[in-house]
């Protein structure tokens, strides 16, 4: 796909700067879109095939169809900029190049969705990213294109306000129902669903999340059309994606490029490969949550929600972490169940405790005094906690435990003996 | 406590939600830019200032990793040693941090200019590895580049 043009980083130099993105055609599809109405919006969106980019990769225009019509309770939009999967680091880049077009997809989709107040939740640790996108929204304000000053500016009854909501160090927070609590003041636990946000959501009103790249994408739909879309990518999972590809390889960053691309294409090809020449021994293909890979069954992969889901791991963010042959699984493994035990909620016990008692499983192996039995030990508690929890953050703890032992079980019995 | 200037931005922030409540994040952000860290006192003050419980407000504080609790260096060298870092070395980091200052995770120096702090991914993976020093990061870091930065900050005092 070398004759691939990006669109959400397209590469034009200050495109940060309002004036520049005017020149190159922002603030002309928010008027497109209000020339149109809400449903056939929806409609495009739908048409177009575009699938969330935070995770889940559910259909946007579904998520979208499940808000009410018209009601007597205001209606909210959150945009997830939580980002804080390990391996993800791809919303950053929208923030920091193309903070406009995320506004822009802000104001069609609030339209679209008849929202009046749309927050944009941005994880604590990027402060200065938050103050671009501030920096971004005052001058949209100042122009005359968000808020109350947008009736006048583009012959509407339609506004919408604008606000950042700065999270504090908490990977929960991307949890779309944790991310609610988080922004109306509570501890962040996430809410049992259903109800689900579109019937239930922020201060009991109607809700969408989406994610950042997710709400980047449809400006370029409204320019481009459904049809344009669709022609990208992978057919059940279209349109452009930015795949960030960290870890063992030697061009390690974020590169925009159609869906479906081939797990192998990106790591040799777009990322220069592994250093040193090495083979590689474990890939994670979407943030440490998906089931991991082994370097051996990469042949042929596509990365796209369906061909993932076909061998046994997901999309996710599309954060690849790449590790060559000399990766020792069982640092990494220990690594990855830190980072859950650390960031479970506390809420359910299955994750609260199983994680607590992976870790210290791991922390024995590292020291020498496990025995192959651990690791089936292991494989029965990340069982345990999987499906049992009201949150996602289980499943995401207790996959790389148990795909790990499951696909690399030599591996790891040559480390324990090590 | 907060100056007038301080207080109307508590304002605008209160502005941005239908509840007081919401805004807690907002204002203990506030407090800790300020003070370094939010005190049991800190945890009164923002409660009585936005009328909610002292209760909720410690729970809000004690929740979050970036709400200290307790006194911080001047400088917050916060390591990420996940995954994608681990792979590219940030053990070293750690390493020559505590050659350079002589203090390891979850230690500050006795001058309290400096205090080492282990954190989650920082979202810098592609750079990596990196800290984050108070708001802002540095990546691709090196053992001189961490002797440089570290120079630096005792320069600043």
């Amino acid at each position: 796909m070398n004759d691939y043009q990006p669109v959400l980083l397209p590469g034009i130099s200050d495109l940060h700067r309002i004036d520049v993105y005017e020149q190159h055609g922002g603030y002309a599809r928010i008027r497109k879109a209000l020339a149109m109405k809400p449903t056939e919006i929806l409609d495009v969106v739908k048409a177009s095939g575009l699938r969330g980019r935070g995770g889940a990769a559910f259909p946007t225009g579904l998520k979208w169809s499940f808000m009410p019509q018209e009601g007597e309770k205001p209606s909210y939009l959150c945009v997830n900029g939580d980002e804080a999967e390990p391996g993800s680091f791809k919303d950053r880049q929208i923030f920091e190049f193309n903070p406009h077009q995320m506004i822009e997809g802000i104001l069609i989709s609030g339209y679209a969705l008849r929202i009046k107040t749309a927050y944009i939740y941005i994880r604590g640790e990027y402060e200065s990213w938050t103050r671009m996108v501030e920096k971004a929204i005052a001058e949209a304000y100042a122009r005359g294109y968000v808020g109350e000053k947008m009736k006048e500016t583009f012959g509407t009854d339609y506004s919408v306000e604008i606000y950042v909501h700065r999270g504090a160090g908490a990977y929960i927070c991307g949890e779309e129902s944790s991310l609610m609590n988080s922004i109306e003041g509570h501890r962040p636990y996430p809410r049992v669903k259903p109800p689900f946000p579109a019937q239930i959501g922020l201060w009991g009103c109607p809700t969408t999340i989406n994610n950042v790249e997710t709400i980047t994408n449809i400006p370029v739909i409204m320019e481009k059309g459904a049809d344009w879309f669709k022609e990208i990518g992978a057919e059940t999972h279209p349109g452009p994606l930015l795949y960030g590809i960290s870890g063992h390889v030697n061009k390690p960053g974020v590169y925009e490029l159609p869906t479906g691309m081939l797990l192998t294409e990106l790591i040799h090809d777009v990322a220069g490969g592994i250093p040193g020449g090495k083979k590689i021994k474990m890939v994670i293909p979407g943030g440490s949550s998906m089931p991991p890979l082994r370097g051996d069954q990469l042949d042929g992969v596509h990365m796209d929600a369906d061909s993932l889901k076909d061998i046994g791991s997901a999309i996710g963010t599309a954060g690849i972490i790449v590790m060559d042959e000399d990766t020792n699984l069982l640092r990494v493994l220990t690594r990855i169940t830190h980072f859950y035990k650390v960031e479970s909620c506390g809420q359910c016990t299955p994750c609260r405790e199983g994680t607590g008692w992976m870790l210290k499983v791991f922390n024995r192996l590292l020291a020498g005094e496990g025995s192959s039995k651990d690791l089936d030990l292991l494989h029965s508690v990340a069982n345990n906690i999987e499906g049992n929890t009201v949150c996602a953050l289980g499943d995401a703890a207790a996959w790389p435990v148990k795909f790990t032992i499951e696909r690399f079980r030599v591996e790891l019995e040559k480390e324990l003996v090590r | 406590m907060f100056t007038e200037e301080e207080l109307q931005q508590v304002e605008e922030i209160k502005s941005h939600y239908p509840t007081n409540l919401s805004a807690v994040m907002g204002a203990l952000h506030l407090y800790q830019d300020k003070y370094g860290y939010v005190s049991d006192e800190g945890i009164s003050y923002v409660a009585k200032l936005l009328e909610i419980p002292e209760e909720h407000v410690l729970g809000v504080v004690s929740f979050y990793e970036m709400f200290h609790q307790h006194p911080t260096g001047k400088y917050k060298l916060q390591v990420c040693t996940n995954v994608s870092c681990m792979l590219c070395n940030s053990d070293m980091v750690l390493r020559s941090i505590k050659e350079k200052i002589g203090i390891g995770i979850g230690e500050m120096t006795e001058d309290g200019l400096f205090s080492v702090h282990e954190v989650e991914c920082l979202g810098s993976c592609g750079t990596a590895p990196v800290i984050s020093v108070n708001k802002l990061y540095h990546d691709k870091l090196t053992p001189e580049k961490i002797n440089e930065l570290i120079d630096t900050l005792k320069a600043q005092g």
